[in-house]
Parts: structure tokens; C-alpha cells; sequence
């Protein structure tokens, strides 16, 4: 069936700011959708508030609305542009929660917007869990048993004969979030009066407990004929019980039988053709009972998913395209295969090799959570490693993720565990568990019983029990001696050999041989130890193939290629973090983008399949390989870069530039000495000492006595942190010798062998974040942002606005001309951010990362110049004169951006949600508008924290804050609102002629502020802490706050500018306005 | 025991001997498989007499080797290469690792093999003759691998046929008779689950012998090698033609070609595997279809003007399906019974059913 041709503009709604369970990937399917319907020739409008995502870039759709992603704002943006049709399954659970929401509210029907690939009925029958359990049984499939309760009564009979364990699952949520897993009646009750109040339909589902079943996915295709493909399968090593987004995975299916898969084949179409998903892609899971083969269906999602995008990567089927195109009434035998070309996408790939995915936990950031694995998804990020076995990809996987493994190794923590201890480990889900199955296999462990411990497949503990058997001969016989003048007998290059193919990386075997690890890939090289590079194509080479898409093996034949044209690398950011997210893998693909248009042949080294640089059309050729010296030293002698970008990709690449350098690779742009310098403390002391620039007091300690000392000349509080990490992680601000001492600790852990900065504290200033480009001879200032909330908290956590507008323009001024001053000094050629203070008239400079930050695509998207892509045409070797970009880049822009952090709080129950040194937050929104107050609440709005317009304000300050509470206080009072205080607060305000409820503390007895925020009586929370130790009852308010989606406000700057939101608010409803409108407005 | 590939070309491939290996060669059409699961299936299926598989997916014999999913009595290739063998299997049904079969059935396997540059390079050439061999055999060459017998107009059919007429199923009110070319049990078992009575005859058994068992119905199967070599088969299926419902799969479809005047001729390295798309040329409807053949009817020489051409393979345009409801015959080219692949054509033997039980006309 040929494209349809009824519609002419369709409305793609995206999946706003990176949360845990919503990250990139959908960045990756939406960008892939407009760009498929825009070549269609359809008319694209396009909403997402989420402004670092390639699919926001102003020539991605014909509209760009960055604006909340919800029910509301969607709503208006349908009213003004009036599309033909919604397409609402790519983007994520937002995006498919706010079409259903337009169409029972009536918008979509009022408008004539059509319902593109799944219509209402089919998403309520696929996302019910009720009537999915009954179609389900209609078609004669197997579910585990369950029952549906809408209240904690209802719950308690219908469950009765049940017994524990079971679980839990609220309707209509992400990420499964607020499910669990409930072992005794305590946690029954705990967990369902939780999944009651997160679900949108107040509804829960508890159901038998198939834990520790084997669990299944599959990724299905369907066109409006019925034909239907599978495009890939995954096996999650982690069973049942382990949310998929927390489990390793692997691709294709491992242990089932032919019969078995099959089986589950058709029943996965069966469940697509009963659900009815019209055209595009579905994700069904299944659980299978290891010992008697019993399959379950568990849950279908009836749109583009994280697995889809998962499975577009380990195939090289691009499902979000594809489903893009069924989508507008193609059939899939009617779209080509773009990797072979002449053979049609309705297929089902071959591979032939094996994918590894691994979660990315960041719980060093939560210290309080629990790192239990469960039902609800606590990891951030994930990486996937390609390997022809899966010995190699595991180990692949695992030292792709950053977190000081090089591969399957043991875990220090277990060394002095004695074996109920261990097991422990190992039969309780955690994120850490593989390291303890090494242990267990080191200390003799058999299959078996790991396997029952764990409830993981004895076919993958037996692959881990290969890797440890291997690792053991090697230690046996890998002595230095054989490797004398560098040159081993045939018995150790064998053994290196077997090894390289069970991915050992050159760090583990380094390390037995007793080796460096750079005199050890000498050793490699010359006996002919190198990787081949094998093509993902779809076919297990049944058909030639043209998309350049490559991993690493060690396995005999070659397949890439090196041509003769200029080529530039592009080192991605690896798996998502804390503090190294989508922002990076944004700069990246604008990188490769722009250097393709020069001319240059692109490379992207990645090893996270969720984004858009992964996509094999990105770049001129893509190496899915762990971002590590080894494996990018391996692609460099492949492929012989001309020049290689390590500024765009976070610190994972920053942190490889030096060896990479030494190693001679040719790193364009800023030098390495330059960024070298600006992480050098007393260097760059010593540099803006000498272009007359102020910094606080400052110093660097190598000890922890000399940290006392040092901090005690500079004075308390001092803001402490371990050099050369991101995200500032582990920084503090301390108050006393005490905490000092106990952070020199962490630092030690955290940072091993680089010393730790210590910075006179600026209590109450403002912070400024400036972005700049430059190349040597010219630089100009992209965006100065003023944060939100003071000096202190982490500017990837800090909301900021841009322009500034509580700076008075003789210091900006001012802060522009030390940022060129300071480019020039370091040599900048690329990008810049520096960090300033600003109190009175003073600037001080905190630090300066030559490198993109994590703002660039926010400036970008509010000035209307991509400034990576500047960038990296600089780095490549044009002037920015050739550039021709505009000196001032606020050239008359009469609007306001607001950049907002969004915090994962909400999925680590007891942990204090107060804002510090250390970035917390997993993603941001923008809110743009003529005005401050506009701007901020629709960033508040985006992030999911919409400011109230009415009800009981809870205000509790610390001291120091009381006396600018009052006028606060006094405006939220005159809006209309209640006001409420604890004792303390309340006098003040009292004072000022306030009326004021009191509510108690936490120690003063019931009913307190907790069981009024628990009763659902307060609209938002002001809540400063002071700093010096996390103090307990402000802890509990804000977290129960937080959990309960109310939102909570821990600044005074932050109250201030939430005051001038809700007042934006109340004036009426602000218009939705896109970018290509705003742009349309800048004067010069 | 380390090990060689040999192709015919003179090409090596290195790797490590399992299985029988007290055999130090075996010898073969090497061809390539890319199903990701079933070899147990492709190993029991009599199609590949005469061939070495090379599978594609690297791990193989993961789930082990169970009771139930045989396809015959016995392993029919001839030799088997892969990237990686299991050994410890996991599944429930699992009675025991693939190279504690391969001992048991006398069967040499090779592991540790780039099955992808060995895939690659057939692609290339085209399906050739090749030699697994030990290292400690004597010295073998391209030239030796050249010098085995091929399929290409041979009687393969002849290897793996029945000796003898024998029911499978003896309970059921239509009569289906299966010219056992060298047909899968999945066959059967599909015929048998729908209620036929099946019994199943020799490739050779001639048409006044099929006509005694007074069939309802006759199934011409598959099975290995070239067409043109069992011309005896060819002979029976014309005579029965057009007299009683007739239905061919693989092989059985290519006799059936050449029954009509058509010509056969050989793929430059065959369709093996599981996701083949075929588009049902009336409905427009695409089905995901296992394919096993080298071997392929020619379109050009159809010239029967009753004869339609039902099915074509989307990736490379062959004919995968002809019909005549003047001859009361349909046929398909790929494997409607699976075994290994999925099910999407499963309905065909309801098709078959329904012809025979006058339900529908063919």
C-alpha cells in the first residue's frame, strides 16, 4: 500500500526530559520518525521540552514546539497548528499517556486529528493490565495468575489464597514505578498503597510470582496488511523479578529450543494481531519456568519501546524508521532494507554474532538507596557490547561501563565474606551480583548451586565458569619470563590468543603477565594478536551489505576497509550517567553532521545503544566498541584518523586523551596541554593569576593533613572535590575538620592517585555557567546563564536562565570580556564553558572546562546557532570569521530560556532530595517565553513538578533564611494561596503580620507536617536546610514530598523565581510558540 | 584435535575437531545455514545428505539434543562447522550435549571456525565442495575436495528413502500417501495432527502401487539434492497428476516442476535458513518461511498454461509456489511444516486437508 495521502501534517509527540526508564532512545525513534515523514513530504510539528535531543534541532521538523510535554500544553499547540494526524508510540510512555489523554478528553476528536499505528482502543486493551490478561486467554495464552484491585480492601480479599511472595504493578506508569515485589504482609500493604496512589487509574495488579522464571522479549513489526516480522529476540540473564531495564540481556535467545523460540514466535504475533497494533513496532514479554518449559505472556507494549531501540542497534533493523513509514501506510515488503539494499525490510534479521546489554547503575550517587533490584527500573543508562560469542561480548559489556572493571572480575567486597555472606549477594538482585558469581566461581562454587542461588541460567554461569577457567591457566603459565625481549614462545601467543577471543582485554591480561598494559599491546601486536572488524548487516552475510556498521573480534577475516579520503573520529560518551548524558551524545552526532558536510569521512566510536550517534546513518562508518584506550587504540591503527575529537563525548573520551595523545593520535582542537592546564590547579592559579582574573581562595591537598591544614588557612566552608571526575562527583561543601576528614576518605576511593581541590566556599552568590566558542584568534560568548539557585549546588542540577536577568549589565559585560581573555590564554579551538561566581560587583572565576558542556545544546537551541557544529568545523580547521556567525549572539532575542534539572528522587525511596556539590539529576527540560516567570514555569511544568495556582503552601527555612522568607511568603499569601509553617518559620511570619497555620514537626506529634503532606493538603513545599548535615525531619518532608509528586522548593532563589512563575500562571494561560517563530523574530 | 576446512578453491579455514574424530575427514557440498536455533532439526533432516553445514549463529547446541525434535532417525549431513560448541547445555528437555551425539552417530563436527569469512566467501564463490579434516590426517588439497562427488544430477534421493512402504499414522478417514524423497517427521507429524491417515512410500514406488493404497491424497516431499537426478520420481508424480490431489514441498515441488516440462537449475549458494520472506502473489500477504534447497524452478520454462505461480521469494524473486486446479495440484518451494523456522505457512496443510476432504477445490 503506497504512502497515504488523506494527511498532510502529522504532530509527533516526544518523551521529554531523561528519566530513569525514558532516556535517549527515544531521542534516537523520534529523530528517525521526523526524518523518514519529513522526506514522506508530510508536515512535521513536533513538541518535546526535552532541548538536548537531536530530534529538537530546528530543521528536524517543520514546527518545533520545546515546550511541556503533557495533556494541556499538546492540546494548545493541536488548537494552533491543527494537524491532520498524532503519531504517539514514539514517544515513550509520555508521549503515548498524553495522546491517550487528548482523546479522552476530546481534543483529538474536536481537532479531526487522526490516531496514527495504534488506535485508543488498542493501547487501553495492550496498557490495561485486566483486559490485556483477557485477551490474552481469549487467544488460548497462558498468563500468571492475577487479580486487579482498585483499593488496599480490595487487594487484601481478592489475594487471600495467593500467598507471598507477589507482585505488584501499578497501571499506567512508567518504568514500572511504585511496583514491587511483596514477601510478606508488611510489604503488601507498603507497596500497594504506593502503586495506588502512582497509578493514573488507581489501579494495581498483584499477581502469582513466577520469580526467578527465565524472561523473554521479543520486538515485532506490523504493517496495515497483517504482515508481521520479529525482529529480534532477547534473553535476560537476570530472571524474572529484575525489571528488563535492570537486567543484562542478551541477543538473540540463548537456551531455547527451536520448537520453544517458535512457539513463542507466533505467540508473540498472535498477541500483536489480538491487541490489534495496526502498523508499527510492539515489544512483548514472556516468562518461561525453567524446569518444565511453561511459557506466560507477561506484558505487551504497544509502541516503540527501549528494547526496540535495543534491538534496532543488535540488528541493524531500524524499527523507529520502519515504523515511521508503516505508520503513514507503507507495508514492509514495500520498504527496502537499507543495509542490503536490494532485499526488502519484511524479514527477519539473522545475526551472527552475540549482544550483551548492561545496565549502568549510579547508586555511589544515592549512598542512602537500596541497591536492590527489583520491578521498578533504578538504572540510568545501559551499554551493549557486540561480540561473535558471549564470552567476548560480556566482557565487553562490562568494561564498556565504566566502572573500573575491565571485564568479568571479582569484587573486593567479597575478599572477606565468608560464604553465607556471599551468597547472600548472590541470591539477592543487585547491581554488583556478576562480580560476586566470579567469587563464587574463584572459590570453587559449582554451576548448579550458583544457579540456584541466583536463578540465572546455568548456560551463561557456565560461559562466566569458561572465562574463570581460562583466567586461571593464564595465571598459571602467563609468567614475564615468556615474554622475554618482547618476544613470546608460541605456547603464550596461543594462550593470548584464546583469551583475546573470550574478551579478555589487554588491562586483565596485562595485569597476570605482570606487565603494562601499553608494553603488553606491544607484545600483542607483534605476534599478530589484533582484532578483525566483523559488519552488523542483518543477514549474517547472506546478502553483500553497504551501511558500515562494525565491531571487534578476534576471529580470522577483516571486513573494513580503510579508504583514502580525510577522515576525523568522533569518540562518543558511552553509557548514560549522572552528569554525562544525552547533552553529549547531542554534540557528537552534531559533530559528525557538520564534518560531513566538509567533506571529512566520519567515524563514531560508541558503545550506548540508545542514541542517535549509534544510528548507522549518523556517521560515515560506526565501531560499536567500548570507549577504552585499548579498543579505541585498536580502531585508530585500523583506520588511521587524520584527527580525532575527544572534547565532545564527556569524560569518558577526556579521560583517554592523554594516552591516546602519547600514543601519538592526532587530537584535534583544543590541545591536551590546554585542558591538561585547566584541571591543574596551581598551573591555572598561576595562569589567571597573570591575566589579573580573581578565583576564591584555593588549594590542592595530596593528604589528608595536609587538606586540614590547607582548609583551615582558607577558612570554612570550603568546597572539596577529587580532581579529574565529572559531574562533580563525590564534591562537598564542608563546614568543619570533621567532614573534612571523612570526605578525604571517599575522595581516595574515587579518584585514587590524583589529589583533591579544596575552594574557599561563596556562601550566597550567584552562579553564572558561560559557554564560548573559539579558534585562537577569535572567541565568541554563546550564552551566559545566570543558575537559579546559588553558588553551590551543581550546575548540572541548577535551574539557570538565559539571558540573565538579575545581572546587571556592567558585569556581564564584564564576565564576557574575562571569557575571551581566558579563551585566548588557554588557546581554546572548539568549546569552552566557564564557571563564575558573582557577588556584588565581584567575579569569580570557579573553573574552566575546555570542552562541551552540558549547556551547548540548551544555548543553542535558545540563540538559534548549533554551536557544536560550529565547534567542530573549527577543530577541523576553519576560522571563526569563515564561520560567518554573528559577534553578539543575543543579537535582539527578546525572549527568556529557562534550563531545569529533573531528579530521579522519586525511584530511591529515603534519600534526602537536598541539592549539593554533587549533580544528582539524569536529565533537563527548557521553558522558552517572552517572559522570566512564563518561561520558569513551563520549565517546572516540563519537569514534572507544574506549579500549583492554588492550596496550602508548607514554607520552613532555616535561620539564615527567615528574614527573606517574609516577602516571599507575603506574595504567595496575596496569590491567593494558604500558608503554612513550622513553629520556627511561623513566628517570623506571625511577626510580619502574617496568617499563618502551624503545622507540627515530626517530634511534636500527630497530626504533623508529614501527615499533611501524606493527606494530599499541601500544593508545594519551601524547605531550605542548612548545609552542614543532612538534617532528619527536613529529609523525611522533602522526600515524602517528592515521592508524592508535590513540588518541593529548597532555595530561597528557587522561591523567588516560583513565585514569579505562579504569578505567570494566574495571568492566564501563555502562549505556545515554536522555535522556528522565535527565531523568526531575532533582529540581526 | 586441531582441524581444517578445505574447499575446493584451495581456501583453509582453521579450527578445532568434535564429535567422531576417529573419522579424521569427512567430505561435502559446503553450505551455509543462518537460522539462529534447530540444529538438532537440520542435522536429522535427510535434505542435507551429501552436505557440510556451516551455521551462522556462532553458539551452537546450547539447549543440547533432546527426544522429540528429530526430523529422522539419524543425522543425515555429513559434516557440520561452527563458531562455537556448547559444552553444557541447558534446557529442560536436554538429554545430552551435541557432541555426545555426534560420537554416538559417527558424525565429525569442526568448532572454532570464522563461520562468517567461511559464509562470506561462499556467498562469494557460490556453494563448493569442501574436506574437514584433522591434522593428522594426510595432507589434503583443494584439489582433493574437487575431486568428490557432487550433487548436481546425482541421485541423492536414493540415500535416504525409505526401503519399505510403512504407515505413520494409521488412524484417520482420508488416506494421505507421502513420497518419502527423504521427508522431515515434521511432515508427518503435521499430516497426522490434522487427522490423515499416512502412509509412507519409497521414492521409487511406482504409480500402480501408490494407486493400491488408494490415497485420498499424495504428498511428494522433500529431500536432498538435484531434482533431475530421481527422473522415476518425476515419472510417478506425471501419471499422477491431474488424477488426485497432489502436494509438493521443496524437492517435492521441483519434481513436481519437472513433471510439467519445466527445467531446474542450481543456486549459486541456496536458500538455507529461517527468515526467508515469500509473498503469496494472490492475497499480497508475506510469509517469514523456513527454506532448505540449492536447487530452483525455472520460471521461464513453465509453459503449462493452467500452472500459476502462487509464491515468489521477495529477497531474490525465485518461485516459491505454483498451483493448477486442472491438475489438482499446489506446491511450495519453502517449509510450511517448520522444523526448524516458524509457522507462518502452516496453514497450508490445512489447505492440503481441506483439498482432499473435497472441501475446497485445489
Amino acid at each position: 500500500m503506497p504512502r497515504r495521502n488523506d494527511i498532510e501534517s502529522i504532530l509527533i509527540i516526544g518523551a521529554g526530559p531523561i528519566v530513569i526508564s525514558q532516556a535517549c532512545e527515544f531521542d534516537y525513534s523520534g529523530s528517525q520518525a521526523c526524518k523518514v515523514l519529513r522526506q514522506e513530504g508530510y508536515r512535521i510539528i513536533l513538541v518535546n521540552s526535552n532541548p538536548a535531543t537531536i530530534m529538537t534541532d530546528p530543521e528536524m521538523a517543520d514546527r518545533t514546539y520545546i515546550e511541556p510535554v503533557n495533556p494541556a500544553t499538546v492540546a494548545q499547540i493541536i488548537e494552533k497548528e491543527r494537524p491532520d494526524a498524532v503519531l504517539p508510540t514514539l514517544g515513550g510512555q509520555t508521549g503515548l499517556n498524553t495522546a491517550m489523554k487528548l482523546y479522552e478528553t476530546g481534543v483529538l476528536e474536536k481537532f479531526g486529528v487522526k490516531m496514527l499505528g495504534a488506535d485508543y482502543d488498542v493501547i487501553k486493551k495492550a496498557e490495561d493490565r485486566q483486559s490485556f490478561k483477557e485477551a490474552m486467554l481469549k487467544i488460548g495464552l497462558d498468563v500468571p495468575r492475577s487479580i486487579i484491585a482498585h483499593s488496599m480492601d480490595e487487594a487484601e480479599t481478592l489475594t487471600r489464597d495467593m500467598g507471598y511472595p507477589v507482585i505488584v504493578r501499578p497501571s499506567f506508569t512508567l518504568g514500572g514505578t511504585g511496583g514491587g515485589i511483596a514477601r510478606d504482609e508488611n510489604e503488601f500493604r507498603e507497596i500497594v498503597s504506593r502503586g495506588l496512589q502512582n497509578s493514573m487509574t488507581t489501579e494495581v495488579l498483584i499477581e502469582e510470582s513466577i520469580l526467578g522464571w527465565k524472561e523473554y522479549e521479543l520486538e515485532l513489526m506490523r504493517d496495515e496488511k497483517d504482515n508481521v516480522v520479529i525482529v529480534c529476540s532477547i534473553e535476560n540473564i537476570d530472571p524474572m523479578g529484575i525489571h528488563t531495564g535492570d537486567s543484562i540481556t542478551v541477543a538473540p535467545q540463548q537456551t531455547l529450543s527451536d520448537k520453544e523460540y517458535q512457539r513463542m514466535r507466533t505467540a508473540g504475533i498472535e498477541v500483536m494481531r489480538e491487541i490489534g497494533v495496526r502498523t508499527g513496532g510492539s515489544n512483548v514479554q514472556f516468562a518461561v519456568d525453567p524446569a518444565t518449559g511453561r511459557m506466560v505472556v507477561i506484558e505487551m507494549n504497544p509502541r516503540v519501546s527501549r528494547s526496540s531501540a535495543l534491538a534496532s542497534k543488535a540488528t541493524g533493523f531500524p524499527i523507529a524508521k520502519i515504523a515511521a513509514k508503516l505508520a503513514v501506510g507503507y507495508t514492509l515488503d514495500e520498504i527496502p532494507n537499507d543495509i542490503t539494499r536490494t532485499t526488502p525490510a519484511c524479514f527477519e534479521p539473522a545475526l551472527d554474532y552475540c549482544v550483551v546489554k548492561v545496565p549502568r547503575f549510579t547508586f555511589e550517587k544515592f549512598k542512602l538507596a537500596d541497591d536492590t533490584l527489583g520491578i521498578s527500573m533504578k538504572s540510568v543508562g545501559e551499554t551493549m557490547a557486540i561480540g561473535r560469542t558471549f564470552k567476548e561480548a560480556l566482557q565487553k559489556g562490562l568494561r564498556s561501563l565504566e566502572t573500573g572493571k575491565s571485564g568479568f572480575e571479582g569484587i573486593r567486597a567479597a575478599k572477606d565474606m565468608d560464604a553465607g555472606e556471599l551468597e547472600q549477594f548472590i541470591s539477592r538482585p543487585n547491581h554488583e551480583r556478576l562480580y560476586f558469581v566470579k567469587e563464587a566461581l574463584l572459590s570453587g562454587y559449582t554451576t548448579e548451586k550458583i544457579s540456584d542461588l541466583s536463578g540465572i541460567d546455568p548456560w551463561f554461569i557456565e560461559e562466566m565458569k569458561g572465562l574463570v577457567e581460562i583466567e586461571r591457566k593464564l595465571s598459571r603459565e602467563l609468567e614475564p619470563g615468556r615474554f622475554k625481549y618482547l618476544d613470546p614462545d608460541q605456547h603464550a601467543v596461543d594462550m593470548i590468543r584464546e583469551a583475546k577471543r573470550a574478551g579478555f582485554s589487554d588491562k586483565q591480561l596485562s595485569g597476570m603477565a605482570g606487565l603494562a598494559e601499553e608494553e603488553f599491546r606491544k607484545i600483542r601486536k607483534k605476534a599478530g594478536v589484533v582484532p578483525v572488524y566483523k559488519l552488523v548487516d542483518t543477514c549474517a552475510s547472506e546478502f553483500e551489505s553497504y551501511t558500515p556498521y562494525f565491531y571487534s573480534s578476534y576471529d580470522d577475516e577483516n571486513e573494513t576497509q580503510r579508504s583514502d579520503k580525510k577522515k576525523i573520529m568522533i569518540l562518543g560518551g558511552g553509557p548514560n550517567r549522572i552528569g554525562q548524558g544525552i547533552e553529549f551524545d547531542y554534540c557528537c552526532c552534531h559533530a559528525a553532521f557538520a564534518l560531513k558536510d566538509m567533506g571529512f569521512e566520519t567515524i563514531m566510536v560508541n558503545s550506548n545503544p540508545e542514541t542517535v550517534s549509534t544510528d548507522y546513518d549518523t556517521s560515515d562508518k560506526l565501531y560499536f566498541e567500548p570507549l577504552t584506550f585499548e579498543d579505541v587504540m585498536n580502531i585508530v591503527d585500523s583506520e588511521k584518523p587524520d584527527g580525532v575529537i575527544v572534547q565532545f563525548g564527556g569524560q569518558t573520551p577526556l579521560n583517554l586523551a592523554n594516552r591516546l595523545q602519547e600514543a601519538g593520535v592526532p587530537i584535534i582542537g583544543t590541545s591536551i596541554e590546554s585542558i591538561s592546564l585547566a584541571e591543574d590547579r596551581e598551573k591555572f592559579k598561576d595562569l589567571i593569576t597573570g591575566i589579573g582574573l580573581k578565583q576564591p581562595a584555593n588549594d590542592t591537598a595530596f593528604s589528608v593533613e595536609q587538606a586540614l591544614s590547607k582548609a583551615g588557612a582558607i577558612g570554612y566552608p570550603v568546597v572539596v572535590r577529587p580532581s579529574y571526575v565529572l559531574g562533580g562527583r563525590a564534591m562537598k561543601i564542608v563546614y568543619d575538620p570533621d567532614s573534612l576528614e571523612e570526605f578525604m576518605a571517599e575522595a581516595a576511593e574515587v579518584s585514587p592517585g590524583h589529589p583533591v581541590l579544596i575552594d574557599k566556599f561563596l556562601q550566597n552568590a550567584i552562579e553564572v555557567d558561560v559557554d564560548a566558542l573559539a579558534d585562537g584568534k577569535d572567541v565568541i560568548v554563546a550564552g551566559i546563564m545566570e543558575h537559579i539557585e546559588e553558588a553551590g549546588i551543581h550546575s548540572g542540577d541548577s535551574a539557570c536562565v538565559l539571558p540573565p536577568h538579575t545581572i546587571p549589565d556592567g558585569v556581564l559585560e564584564e564576565i564576557k570580556r574575562q571569557t575571551v581573555q581566558l579563551a585566548l590564554s588557554l588557546e581554546i579551538r572548539g568549546l569552552m564553558n566557564v564557571q563564575f561566581a558573582v557577588k556584588g560587583s565581584d567575579i569569580y572565576l570557579l573553573e574552566a572546562n575546555p570542552r562541551a558542556s552540558r549547556t551547548i545544546p540548551f544555548v543553542s537551541k535558545t540563540i538559534g546557532i548549533p554551536l557544536a557544529k560550529e565547534a567542530a568545523r573549527v577543530m577541523a580547521g576553519a576560522s571563526i570569521e569563515q564561520l560567518g556567525l554573528p559577534q553578539d549572539t543575543s543579537r535582539g532575542i527578546k525572549y527568556t530560556s529557562v534550563k531545569e534539572s529533573v531528579l530521579p528522587f522519586s525511584r530511591f525511596s529515603g534519600v534526602d532530595i537536598l541539592l549539593g556539590p554533587e549533580m544528582m539529576s539524569t536529565g533537563e527540560v527548557m521553558g522558552i517565553s517572552r517572559k522570566f516567570g512564563a518561561a520558569f514555569a513551563k520549565a517546572q511544568d516540563g519537569g514534572g513538578n507544574k506549579l500549583p495556582s492554588g492550596g496550602m503552601v508548607f514554607i520552613s527555612v532555616q535561620d539564615s533564611d527567615k528574614r527573606n522568607i517574609v516577602f516571599i511568603a507575603k506574595k504567595i499569601r496575596d496569590m491567593g494561596f494558604r500558608v503554612s509553617a513550622t513553629a520556627g518559620t511561623a513566628k517570623i511570619l506571625k511577626n510580619n503580620d502574617m496568617e499563618v497555620e502551624v503545622l507540627k514537626k515530626l517530634d511534636e506529634g500527630s497530626p504533623n507536617i508529614l501527615d499533611a503532606i501524606k493527606a494530599g493538603e499541601v500544593a508545594l513545599v519551601i524547605n531550605t536546610a542548612s548545609g552542614k548535615k543532612p538534617h532528619t525531619d527536613g529529609a523525611l518532608i522533602r522526600s515524602s514530598a517528592v515521592t508524592r509528586g508535590i513540588p518541593c522548593i529548597t532555595t530561597i532563589a528557587g522561591a523567588q523565581a516560583s513565585v514569579n512563575g505562579i504569578e505567570s500562571l494566574m495571568s492566564g494561560k501563555d502562549e505556545v510558540i515554536s522555535i522556528q517563530e522565535y527565531y523568526g523574530t531575532i533582529s540581526a | 584435535m586441531k582441524a581444517r576446512v578445505i574447499l575446493e578453491d584451495g581456501r583453509v579455514f582453521k579450527g578445532i575437531l568434535f564429535g567422531d574424530v576417529s573419522k579424521k575427514t569427512s567430505a561435502g557440498e559446503v553450505v551455509f545455514n543462518t537460522s539462529m536455533s534447530g540444529y538438532q532439526e537440520i542435522l536429522t533432516d535427510p535434505s542435507y545428505k551429501g552436505q557440510i553445514v556451516t551455521m551462522t549463529y556462532p553458539h551452537i547446541g546450547n539447549y543440547g539434543i533432546n527426544h522429540e525434535d528429530n526430523e529422522s532417525g539419524k543425522v543425515c549431513l555429513e559434516g557440520f562447522i561452527v563458531r562455537e560448541l556448547c559444552s553444557l547445555p541447558s534446557n529442560y528437555r536436554a538429554k545430552m550435549t551435541l557432541d555426545e551425539y555426534f560420537k554416538e552417530q559417527g558424525i565429525l563436527g569442526i568448532t572454532g571456525v570464522d563461520t562468517r569469512a567461511l559464509t562470506r566467501h561462499i556467498r562469494l564463490s557460490g556453494s563448493m565442495k569442501g574436506i574437514i579434516v584433522s591434522h593428522e590426517a594426510e595432507v589434503v588439497s583443494g584439489d582433493d575436495a574437487r575431486g568428490i562427488p557432487g550433487l548436481t544430477g546425482k541421485d541423492t534421493v536414493k540415500l535416504v528413502t525409505s526401503r519399505k512402504i510403512y504407515n505413520w499414522n494409521e488412524k484417520g478417514d482420508l488416506h494421505v500417501v507421502v513420497i518419502d524423497c527423504g521427508v522431515k517427521h515434521s511432515i508427518l507429524r503435521a499430516l497426522a495432527v490434522r487427522g490423515l491417515k499416512v502412509t509412507v512410500v519409497p521414492a521409487d514406488t511406482n504409480v500402480g502401487e501408490i494407486r493400491n493404497l488408494k490415497p485420498d491424497g499424495v504428498l511428494v516431499s522433500n529431500g536432498p539434492g538435484d531434482p533431475e537426478g530421481v527422473p522415476y520420481a518425476r515419472d510417478t508424480v506425471r501419471d499422477l497428476l491431474g488424477t488426485i490431489p497432489v502436494f509438493g514441498i521443496c524437492l517435492g515441488h521441483q519434481i513436481i516442476g519437472l513433471a510439467l516440462g519445466a527445467e531446474t537449475y542450481k543456486l549459486k549458494f541456496g536458500h538455507h535458513g529461517g527468515n526467508h520472506p515469500v509473498k503469496d502473489i494472490r492475497t499480497g500477504k508475506v510469509m517469514i518461511t523456513s527454506q532448505n534447497h540449492c536447487f530452483c524452478v525455472n520460471h521461464d520454462t513453465l509453459s503449462d498454461a493452467s500452472v500459476e505461480i502462487t509464491h515468489k521469494n521477495l529477497n531474490d524473486g525465485t518461485v516459491e509456489g505454483m498451483e493448477s486446479p486442472e491438475l489438482r495440484f499446489f506446491s511450495v518451494q519453502f517449509h510450511p511444516e517448520a522444523g526448524p523456522g516458524p509457522f507462518d505457512a502452516d496453514h497450508l496443510f490445512d489447505k492440503f486437508r481441506d483439498t482432499i476432504a473435497g472441501n475446497a477445490k485445489p
